[in-house]
């Protein structure tokens, strides 16, 4: 594949606890600046591959991968990669709105602060800076020390983008992050995610076809496991060149 | 009679005896309360709470040592027991989640709430008092925190079990490790759920008589002294009932009085709490 890869998966297996063969085989390659979705229907693995990225899966024990997920050249994969240093540089936002039970300000420093930024002067800035990249800021400049809580499940998606976007990650991973979120809200974060791509790679996992072929450059398309197709959005789109792809996103199936 | 009809009856049956047994309970419960406030209130005086006891049948005097003694030892049981049942119930929630371990423990831990306190007085007059040849405020303190520990335990694990897996994934994301996201995301989520528990548990604690009959005793004079006897209020209730003068009696209902409002003041701001984080 051409062009310049931020994240190239090499023979990917992975197991969770009980060797329950998740992930079989993956190959792809995920390119810099742009956006991939991954769809499928439910259980076929995306999000598992998407947690992948960022070694989430090591929060449980016994789950188990095989092969290498090269992140910038160097395999994330080995046992010596700290996820810590890993997890800054790979974000994630989670399917429903994840506010930590602190101030809006608190919840967009948290991650600054887990780097050592504590000058007051620094936070703020780099606070209002990540709130304007999620274009949250005009909304709740005004109340940055109210609870997280009272933000609309919207607004507090885009709060915990902004969280992730503080600490200047190279790569944002979305796990279904506007199913739980009305047309509207869903519209802004697909609209973030154009204009993230400038400045970082986006991976995204949704259920949602439309939503894959409105905001992706790159899709691919995981059944049971099995990563069926993996090519240009429009063409997993208009001219598949599997029959599964071409079932499911006709929505013969899943 | 109809099905209808037949279930309406049932209703009425059922309402009935539940009403009546609810208005049973609240009424034992309100000639309690209401018979300590009356008796209480008249026997309230400032000198109750600045001078000690006079000695035994002469007039006046007050429980200044018990009021003191109670407050010294309830705060060292909080002081002892509330860490260990925090810490406890962390490791039961995020370090030994789903684990045998766990259910083993907070199985115990619900057997703990339940036994009788005075054994757990005996057991330490058996293990800290007989060792050391006499009672004392520790041993006291000791056998209250461990009345308590459970109860915090299990609330914490609870507590912390409330917030949602995916915050905690959220703070990992970010590359927090372990112990800071419980320090810094988990507890803070769960900090009044806790909180209530801690005030229920001291609540619980300050109402105890038995294991402070085995443990601290009593004690006639002032003391600070926590390696001494040292006085309560619920052991000089107990003494003062018993006794043989009027004037016991009257400090007795003071005091009863006094230890019913400082637990349903405890009751009551762990109400608040909860209303106050989940309105």
């Amino acid at each position: 594949m051409s062009g310049n890869p931020e994240i190239e998966v090499k023979d990917l297996n992975f197991y969770y606890s009980g060797d329950v063969h998740a992930l079989k085989k993956i190959n792809l390659s995920i390119q810099k600046n742009l956006v991939t979705s991954l769809i499928g229907p439910s259980g076929c693995g995306k999000t598992t591959l998407l947690r992948c990225f960022n070694r989430m899966h090591d929060l449980y024990p016994k789950n188990r991968y095989e092969g290498e997920i090269l992140f910038q050249g160097n395999n994330i994969l080995y046992p010596d990669t700290d996820l810590i240093k890993l997890r800054s540089r790979i974000g994630m936002v989670f399917q429903k709105p994840t506010p930590f039970p602190m101030s809006i300000f608190d919840n967009i420093a948290y991650g600054l602060k887990l780097q050592g930024i504590k000058k007051t002067g620094d936070l703020s800035e780099k606070v209002e800076k990540a709130l304007k990249n999620a274009a949250l800021w005009e909304e709740v400049k005004d109340k940055l020390s109210a609870s997280a809580y009272d933000l609309s499940g919207g607004q507090q998606q885009r709060l915990v983008i902004a969280r992730a976007l503080a600490v200047n990650p190279e790569v944002l991973l979305f796990d279904e992050p506007t199913s739980a979120l009305d047309p509207k809200s869903t519209a802004k974060i697909e609209e973030l995610a154009e204009t993230l791509k400038k400045e970082i790679t986006i991976i995204i996992v949704t259920h949602n076809m439309q939503q894959a072929a409105r905001i992706s450059d790159w899709t691919g398309f995981l059944m049971l496991g099995e990563l069926i197709e993996f090519d240009r959005t429009d063409r997993i789109f208009t001219a598949p060149s599997e029959k599964l792809t071409e079932d499911y996103v006709t929505g013969r199936f899943g | 009679m109809t099905r209808e009809q037949i279930r309406k009856i049932e209703g009425v049956a059922a309402l009935s005896l539940s009403t009546l047994a609810a208005l049973l309970g609240l009424f034992w419960l309100v000639f309690i309360l209401g018979d300590v406030l009356v008796h209480g209130i008249k026997a309230l005086n400032l000198g109750l709470f600045v001078n000690d006891p006079s000695p035994p049948g002469v007039a006046g005097g007050g429980l200044r040592n018990a009021f003191v003694g109670q407050l010294l030892i309830t705060l060292s049981a909080t002081l002892i027991g509330v860490p260990v049942g925090v810490l406890g119930g962390t490791f039961l929630a995020e370090y030994a989640h789903g684990r045998k371990i766990a259910r083993l423990i907070s199985i115990l831990a619900d057997i703990m709430v339940s036994v009788p306190s005075i054994v757990i007085g005996t057991f330490i007059y058996a293990v800290l008092v007989k060792p050391s040849g006499h009672f004392s405020g520790w041993a006291g303190a000791v056998a209250l925190s461990i009345i308590m520990i459970p109860v915090v335990l299990r609330t914490t694990e609870n507590m912390l079990s409330l917030v949602p897996w995916t915050v905690r994934e959220a703070a990992f994301a970010l590359g927090a490790p372990y112990y800071k996201v419980i320090t810094q995301v988990v507890y803070r989520g769960a900090a009044t759920g806790i909180l209530t528990g801690i005030l229920l548990s001291i609540a619980r604690v300050a109402g105890e008589t038995a294991p402070l009959l085995f443990t601290s005793f009593n004690n006639s004079f002032f003391s600070l002294n926590m390696n001494q006897p040292v006085s309560s209020l619920t052991v000089a209730i107990f003494q003062y009932a018993m006794g043989p003068y009027d004037d016991w009696h009257a400090q007795a209902w003071a005091a009863a009085f006094v230890i019913t409002v400082f637990i349903l003041m405890l009751t009551i701001m762990g109400r608040l709490i909860i209303k106050w984080r989940y309105r």
